[in-house]
């Protein structure tokens, strides 16, 4: 596992691209940040390694945007939620593939990289995004 | 932060046990709609005259020492640096003018703000307010400028709105609670109903509950009438010491209680999904600094971005159990001649949400009221009231709990 890589948003963003979900753990205290962070909000320390997590995760709660800022009004509507991963961690993202009738809290969903990349004035990062499982 | 930070927070103010941290001497409201033509700063102009010409014995040029100016956002009117601004467009150069931001609690932190500055002895007399100018923009616009308050990598980027937040906790309250879309529908009817009798309010018709069910969907569950409006708006009140009150007005507000906190900028990281801490801390501190129980609030302006966002809130002021917000709403007692009417003015759903006004706004209403000059909307013997402002999905809150001397 590199420990070089910065424990940065832009770098969480850029395992994607290796289609990696990776998080940051304290080497001190052992708190694992989703996001990574440079500080941990619990011991201070800025000393982390890397560690994969697992994409796969049950939905927590949902909603269909039928409004949508520009950057996504193509898209709409489209479904969105945040997603409670295998280890017990939270990340929030689109639903691909599913109508609101079939969303339910607590439905298996698992991660999906390189899709939802529509946005054309925000950075042009990888994204991720989650699919039924 | 944990329950003992709460804890350690609420020691440190409970020696003030309902003694007057501020008083409010006046206060002014611009007319909450859509001002074609007017900028921010002479919206704010309206509001502050009105302040002005409620305080004949307040000299503006001699006594205000000082103002805070809740505005959140400068893409609006490509104006930034909005308090020396509107320092300037109301007569009141040169005193230190500093505007807060914490999105639409904005003006809240405002409040707040003007309160360590008159505690700290600074400044005896502040103007405090907020306005924001909004509705000249489109509905995509004023969506992706609102969406600004939550979190840029991880919800705006995965098109998660403003609303689409309101609306997760929403899903999550119905499945945990059995909170219902028509309780939703029922915060709207009631409150365009107190609009109706608000001649300053942007909407003043009443509504009704299918139409408010009928409605188009804007993030689902939420729909059209479950959102409130996008509108133009400023507010001020004056605040002083208290033993200086009485030389501007015979019938002061004094504020007994205020509280104000932080949470995650991003709703995903939260423990719960269905409650705000960051206003159940704010609340249990001004609560406490009062020496007030959610039972003696006799009146109460509340965050109702969304309809889910006051039923929510009912419980996050303890004025009913976790998860009975959606009961507390459908019981009726929250409207105006009930046991605790809620948002008199017409709350953000009716009277209008001008982000950096709504705050100070609150705190008007509530002024009104615990003065006797709310006209045909005026709670009977009101003593004690309170406003609760929320910025973003949460990550600010600021509760203030107000006294009159009658």
């Amino acid at each position: 596992m590199s420990t070089q890589e910065p424990f940065t948003i832009e770098q969480f963003y850029k395992y994607m691209l290796q289609g990696k979900l990776m998080a940051g753990k304290c080497t001190r205290c052992g708190k694992i940040h989703l996001p990574p962070r440079p500080l941990c909000d619990n011991c201070f320390s800025q000393e982390f390694e890397w560690i994969p997590v697992s994409g796969k995760g049950k939905l927590l709660t949902f909603s269909v945007i039928h409004v949508a800022p520009q950057q996504f009004q193509a898209m709409a509507p489209y479904a969105v939620g945040i997603i409670k991963l295998e280890n017990g961690l939270k990340i929030p993202g689109m639903i691909a593939g599913v109508t609101q009738e079939q969303l339910k809290i607590g439905m298996a969903l698992t991660i999906d990289f390189g899709t939802c990349n529509t946005t054309q004035q925000w950075p042009q990062w990888p994204r991720y995004c989650f699919k039924p499982a | 932060m944990n329950l003992h930070r709460v804890l350690d927070i609420c020691r440190g103010v409970a020696g003030l046990n309902g003694k007057p941290l501020v008083s409010i001497v006046s206060a002014g409201l611009s007319k909450f709609g859509k001002n074609e033509g007017l900028y921010a700063r002479e919206l704010f102009a309206e509001a502050v005259k009105e302040a002005f010409d409620r305080c004949p014995r307040l000299d503006p040029k001699r006594d205000v020492k000082a103002m805070f100016v809740g505005h959140m956002g400068e893409s609006y009117e490509h104006q930034g640096h909005t308090a020396s601004t509107v320092a300037d467009w109301t007569g009141l150069l040169n005193i230190p003018a500093t505007r807060t931001e914490a999105a639409c609690a904005s003006s809240g932190a405002a409040l707040r703000s003007g309160i360590y500055a008159v505690l700290s002895g600074l400044a005896d007399i502040v103007l405090v307010g907020g306005v924001e100018k909004m509705t000249h923009r489109s509905t995509a616009e004023v969506t992706e400028y609102l969406a600004m308050a939550s979190d840029y990598p991880f919800e705006q980027w995965h098109g998660i709105t403003f609303p689409g937040l309101y609306a997760l906790m929403a899903t999550a309250h119905m499945h945990k609670y059995g909170t219902t879309e028509t309780q939703m529908a029922q915060v709207a009817v009631k409150n365009h109903y107190h609009g109706s009798l608000n001649p300053k309010a942007h909407m003043q018709k009443e509504i009704t509950l299918e139409k408010a069910l009928a409605s188009r969907l804007i993030a689902s569950p939420l729909k059209l009438y479950d959102c409130s409006l996008i509108t133009d708006g400023a507010s001020c009140v004056i605040i002083t010491k208290p033993e200086l009150a009485g030389k501007f007005t015979d019938q002061p507000v004094h504020i007994v209680g205020s509280g104000q906190a932080s949470d995650t900028i991003g709703l995903y990281e939260r423990k719960s999904l269905t409650s705000l801490l960051s206003a159940k801390l704010a609340a249990k501190t001004a609560y406490t600094m009062a020496a007030v129980k959610p039972e003696d609030v006799n009146v109460a302006e509340i965050h109702d971005c969304f309809t889910i966002a006051e039923i929510i809130a009912y419980e996050d002021l303890d004025f009913c159990p976790a998860g009975k917000g959606g009961k507390l709403m459908e019981s009726g007692e929250t409207k105006l001649g009930e046991r605790i009417p809620v948002n008199t003015s017409g709350g953000l759903k009716a009277k209008g949400h001008p982000v950096g006004a709504t705050g100070t706004g609150q705190a008007y209403e509530i002024y009104l009221q615990l003065t006797g000059q709310a006209d045909q909307r005026q709670v009977k013997d009101a003593k004690v009231g309170l406003t609760h402002n929320v910025g973003g999905s949460g990550a600010t809150a600021a509760v203030h709990i107000y006294r009159s001397d009658q």
